[in-house]
């Protein structure tokens, strides 16, 4: 189980995260969605230590993780896809699947993973982690490198940026088999529809506050009801 | 051979074993062991010191060794190696030197290696350097290739200098006929307060020729590097020259690009870029469960690779 507690960061003065109280169940899909800026991503990098907060607590399973160091919490179990992927000159996909695992790896095992993510093992094993994939296939790598792992908090930001609509059908496959195992908590980030429909929560930022949390069947009403239909407008 | 000089020329030559068919082995400005077959024969220079290699006109898949080393101190060793490769020839050549230094002395190994090459040769060189030694004694080594391709031949050469060299003054110089393919990948990591300097003096002559360097480098501590290319295309011929480096610590890196198109036909293209270690490449590996310093060392190694 994760927990924020009073979380607040800020830029420039300008508070974007203000003071996120949220708990995250152990095997539950959530997505997170809002508008841009609303602090989605944010929060997605200060659970995994990327980004520091100014003040709040992050308890994981009970620990107080909140000062700790980005590997540290990889190894407690947690793991993040990018929303932007890394390139690496002269790391092959095979070389990042490796320490994705954190040991050795047969050909096989790697094959294992990346057809996971809908790539033809043979085609893209020894390729390089450059800009000679499309931003398609680096998403689905991207994707890969945190399957691999089997953390118990998976958090996915945006996996739909960037991708032609043939690799979001698939992605949209993948993260359908992830919601339907129930195994590790997951969280993606996210703007579409589809992706929000596998959610057992949803989670809507506003402005960097948690404006609501709910289940998925009433939460997909409210958001994708016209403005003119919502609450505020109805008397 | 004993023992340290078993481990240097493992350094610089893995793929010489038993089974290896025609080599020479240098050892501090001697030849001591030589063998060779009915396609590949080395020859002693009479009024210099070195050796000439001749590779008779369309010989497959040959396989020559050349490996130096040297473990006496205070030496300076020279030498001149001309390689004259046949017709339609296809051939792998293993060079490189590899320096024990225990002592104060300075140790040198300056290699002039010339390579002829006729019509529709296929060369594959790869050259190592490596050096070793708990002396003050400082270990340079100032390779220079000349290449020379005459129509329709391609050499493709892969330097590697990755540890313990103090010094270095590397140049490389082409010259190309038509329809001519060089590619060159050049690696070097230097430490400490070392220093190396490279040099790629090529010129494209004939029609359809094409040059293309990869040079990728690390500069740690406080050494110092510097890349020069000079490429001149005198006909239609094609050029691309990529000098990626990463600084660390003090580390510096100076890179001068010079390209000369004197044909409006000529197409040549010159990449540089320097940088410190990109942050979020450290981050994704941390993300993958890696320390700061073993993310850095993954992303060196695999840029040297």
């Amino acid at each position: 189980m994760l927990e924020l507690k009073n979380i607040n960061f800020r830029v420039d003065n300008k508070l974007i995260l203000n003071n996120i109280n949220l708990t995250l169940e152990d095997d539950k899909f959530y997505c997170i969605t809002g508008p841009n800026g609303s602090g989605k991503s944010t929060l997605a990098r200060v659970i995994m230590g990327l980004t520091k907060p100014d003040s709040g607590s992050i308890i994981y399973n009970g620990q107080d993780i909140t000062n700790l160091s980005i590997e540290k919490r990889a190894k407690l179990g947690i793991g993040f896809a990018l929303q932007t992927p890394v390139t690496f000159k002269g790391l092959s996909v095979y070389d990042i699947l490796k320490i994705a695992i954190g040991h050795d790896l047969t050909k096989k095992e790697a094959c294992a993973i990346l057809s996971k993510v809908g790539l033809c093992a043979k085609e893209y094993i020894d390729r390089e982690l450059n800009n000679t994939l499309s931003g398609g296939e680096l998403k689905r790598i991207e994707i890969a490198t945190v399957i691999a792992r089997s953390p118990s908090l998976s958090l996915f930001d945006e996996p739909e940026a960037g991708i032609d609509l043939w690799s979001f059908k698939y992605l949209t496959g993948i993260f359908k088999e992830i919601s339907t195992k129930k195994k590790g908590t997951t969280v993606v980030i996210s703007h579409q529809e589809r992706l929000l429909n596998l959610a057992d929560i949803i989670i809507l930022l506003e402005d960097g506050k948690v404006k609501e949390v709910g289940n998925k069947d009433t939460m997909l009403n409210d958001i994708f009801k016209p403005d003119c239909m919502k609450g505020d407008h109805d008397e | 051979m004993n023992n340290t000089d078993k481990s240097l020329l493992k350094e610089i030559s893995e793929t010489l074993n038993e089974k290896a068919e025609v080599y020479n082995i240098r050892k501090n400005g001697q030849s001591i062991e030589r063998k060779v077959n009915d396609y590949i024969n080395i020859v002693t220079k009479e009024n210099i010191s070195g050796i000439d290699i001749y590779v008779k006109e369309n010989t497959l898949f040959g396989i020559v060794h050349i490996p130096v080393i040297i473990t006496e101190s205070g030496l300076t060793d020279v030498v001149y190696n001309d390689f004259y490769i046949g017709k339609n020839a296809n051939v792998i050549i293993f060079a490189g030197c590899g320096i024990h230094n225990d002592e104060h002395k300075d140790s040198e190994h300056d290699g002039i290696h010339r390579f002829y090459l006729d019509e529709g040769a296929k060369v594959k060189y790869v050259e190592k350097h490596y050096g070793e030694g708990k002396g003050r004694g400082k270990k340079t080594l100032n390779p220079t290739t000349e290449i020379y391709m005459k129509e329709n031949s391609s050499l493709t050469m892969d330097s590697t200098q990755i540890k313990g060299v103090d010094d270095t003054i590397r140049l490389t110089k082409a010259s190309l006929a038509s329809n001519a393919t060089l590619e060159i990948s050049e690696k070097i990591l230097t430490t400490q307060k070392q220093t190396a300097k490279t040099a790629f003096i090529v010129d494209l002559n004939g029609e359809n020729a094409s040059v293309h360097v990869t040079s990728r480098s690390v500069a740690e501590g406080s050494s110092y590097q510097e890349f020069v290319s000079n490429v001149t295309g005198n006909t239609k011929c094609y050029a691309h020259i990529e000098c990626d480096a990463i600084i660390k610590d003090n580390g510096n890196i100076k890179a001068i690009p010079e390209i000369y198109a004197k044909n409006i036909d000529a197409n040549l293209i010159h990449e540089a870029a320097i940088g410190k270690i990109a942050g979020d490449q450290l981050k994704k590996l941390m993300t993958l469960g890696l320390n700061e310093s073993e993310a850095e060392e993954v992303i060196i190694k695999g840029f040297l690779k």
